[in-house]
């Protein structure tokens, strides 16, 4: 779109959507703490209702720090634009709600973050939607899986509890062949590890609580879009395609072409949900996106450490990271995550459940709770935490089996977080 | 393969640019040629709309016209903006030449709008020409109204 230089990711997460700001020259992109912006007539603010001059009416809908937030992801993303929202499941739901209607489902890998296999599988429901799971590795599966109501393809892209990589390329081949557009959480990866767009994906959705704010400091989610998808293709979308009665029939992808879908984020989505972001934890994220690759290389850094030694501890039964050259992932890491295969994993530990217990009680550097892409390392037993409303089969499946800890490796020294986790083991095995 | 035209460009195009004849704008005010109309008589361009079959009504405080050629020669056009189907470009683009030559700068075709050897005549002519794209979201993009709801507008600066 621009003949300015190509700029490097770490000048993009500095620069992307912050340019000195037009009222006051102010460098650092001001919090915007106001609800409501002043019309200048009758006329302006027509326009902005009308949705012919994109503006500011009501935070809500739009407001100055989030939208810089908005720009800088929507650019490191490789997307045209991005819908930041108040939480990462508030993403997901505000990435469904444009393609779905009562009676359509959404096929979905069984490798997902626990609070989203149970947001898909069973609060969905209330709406009329569905899903379906399936392991996104059997390939055949998952084209079977796609039926005529099947709205959209859903996966992470380092999927949480840690361990498994999706094959982004062969899965949005396949979406693409269906007719449909792949939303990718590429939260565990940040763009930094992993670029889903560049591999086919229509949509990214980002809890950016975790690794882009990257200081556990405040909760937020986006939803990116690549510009990419023709929502007018088929019938099957007729929330972009046909006229929106809100907007006095106004066809949105007709008129906003590979803008719609945003734009719809925004004036549909963000206008009758409300699940919006507040400038204050806009600012925070804006502040942690500036350090994001220098963090995303020593938590990877710090991640392989941390695992090679659990690995060769013989107080640990197995050891599931992508990083690992014993995993079956290893090569797909190299390939389709060359940077890394990001700094969450989980382990298992000879003693099973009890010594998990044990174990979370005894360490002092990490951090017991349910978060993860936080500067400081994390520790969680997933079995009886997150993943606990899941069957044992879903738990398994999911990478949290009953004996398994789930860590998120943040920035310290590794040998001190080597360190607690050896105090802590011989705790857990006493 | 269309050329991808510069910022530098595009932007000297919207700056020198001040009446812009409109081929295939609708009176449907939800229809995109209407939109993208409104929106730069809103940015005080003026609009000279062309349709044949709205010809002598009203839109944008002008009469209708129905062809290129039945624009008054005390118009100065600037741009013609196309909003029809590509196999039209090449009649609407020999029109304009013989019509505007000596008034025309830009030949502009709308998203989804592109004709390569019509494209090739305007250029040898010596008017600029854009495809594929849309005024009205290349002045919001330029001028940091997109920026406003969150679009990757590819401008990095430490300008104000």
């Amino acid at each position: 779109m621009t003949d300015t230089p190509t700029y490097g990711f770490d000048t993009l997460q500095v620069h992307a959507g912050a340019r000195p700001d037009p009222a006051t020259g102010a460098r650092q992109v001001p919090i915007y703490q106001t609800t409501a912006y002043v019309f200048r007539d009758a006329d302006h603010a027509a326009a902005l209702f009308n949705l012919l001059e994109v503006g500011y009416i009501y935070s809500r809908l739009t407001n100055p720090t989030v939208s810089a937030l908005q720009e800088r992801i929507a650019t490191l993303e490789g997307g045209v634009g991005a819908v930041c929202c108040s939480s990462g499941h508030a993403a997901q739901i505000m990435a469904l709600f444009p393609l779905m209607q009562p009676g359509c489902n959404v096929v979905a890998s069984t490798r997902l973050y626990g609070g989203s296999v149970t947001q898909l599988g069973e609060t969905i429901k209330r709406f009329g939607w569905s899903v379906k799971f399936v392991d996104f590795d059997d390939t055949d599966a998952l084209a079977a899986a796609i039926d005529d109501d099947t709205r959209a393809v859903f996966c992470e892209s380092i999927s949480n509890p840690g361990g498994y990589v999706t094959d982004i390329p062969v899965v949005a081949k396949i979406a693409d062949a269906a007719g449909l557009p792949l939303i990718v959480d590429n939260t565990s990866a940040t763009p930094y590890l992993c670029q889903p767009i560049e591999m086919g994906a229509t949509l990214v959705v980002h809890s950016t609580t975790k690794y882009l704010t990257g200081n556990g400091t405040v909760m937020g989610g986006c939803v990116v879009d690549s510009g990419n998808f023709n929502w007018s293709q088929s019938d099957k979308f007729p929330s972009l395609s046909q006229p929106e009665p809100a907007y006095h029939g106004l066809k949105f992808h007709e008129t906003f072409g590979n803008l719609a879908f945003t734009l719809h984020g925004i004036a549909v989505g963000l206008r009758d949900l409300g699940m919006t972001l507040n400038p204050q934890a806009a600012h925070y994220t804006l502040m942690g996106i500036e350090t994001l690759s220098l963090r995303m290389e020593r938590h990877v850094h710090n991640a392989k450490i941390v695992a090679n030694w659990l690995e060769n501890d013989p107080r640990i039964a197995s050891v599931t990271y992508a990083g690992l050259e014993s995993s079956p992932y290893y090569a797909r890491h190299q390939e389709v995550y060359p940077k890394g295969a990001g700094a969450l994993f989980t382990f298992a530990v000879k003693g099973g459940y009890e010594a998990c217990v044990k174990l979370v009680g005894a360490v002092n550097l990490f951090s017991h709770v349910a978060n993860l892409g936080d500067t400081r390392s994390l520790i969680i037993h997933s079995a009886s935490t997150t993943h606990r409303q899941l069957t044992e089969a879903q738990q398994v499946a999911a990478g949290a089996a009953p004996d398994m800890l789930r860590v998120s490796i943040g920035i310290e020294t590794a040998d001190d977080l080597i360190a607690d986790l050896d105090q802590a083991l011989d705790a857990a095995m006493k | 393969m269309t050329t991808t035209p510069t910022d530098t460009l595009l932007q000297k195009i919207l700056d020198e640019t001040k009446v812009i004849a409109a081929v295939g704008v609708s009176t449907n005010p939800v229809r995109p040629s209407y939109f993208v109309m409104r929106y730069l008589k809103m940015r005080n361009y003026r609009v000279i709309p062309i349709n044949p079959v709205a010809a002598g009504q009203t839109l944008f405080g002008e009469t209708i016209l129905a062809s290129i050629a039945d624009i008054p020669k005390d118009i100065h056009i600037d741009m013609l903006d196309i909003f029809r189907r590509p196999e039209f470009v090449p009649r609407l683009v020999d029109e304009a030449i013989e019509h505007l030559e000596d008034r025309l700068k830009t030949i502009w075709m709308q998203v989804g709008v592109e004709h390569a050897q019509a494209a090739q005549q305007a250029t040898d002519a010596g008017l600029q020409v854009i495809q594929n794209r849309c005024p009205k979201i290349e002045y919001q993009r330029l001028n940091g109204e997109l920026r406003r709801a969150g679009f990757n507008t590819g401008i990095i600066s430490s300008k104000l």
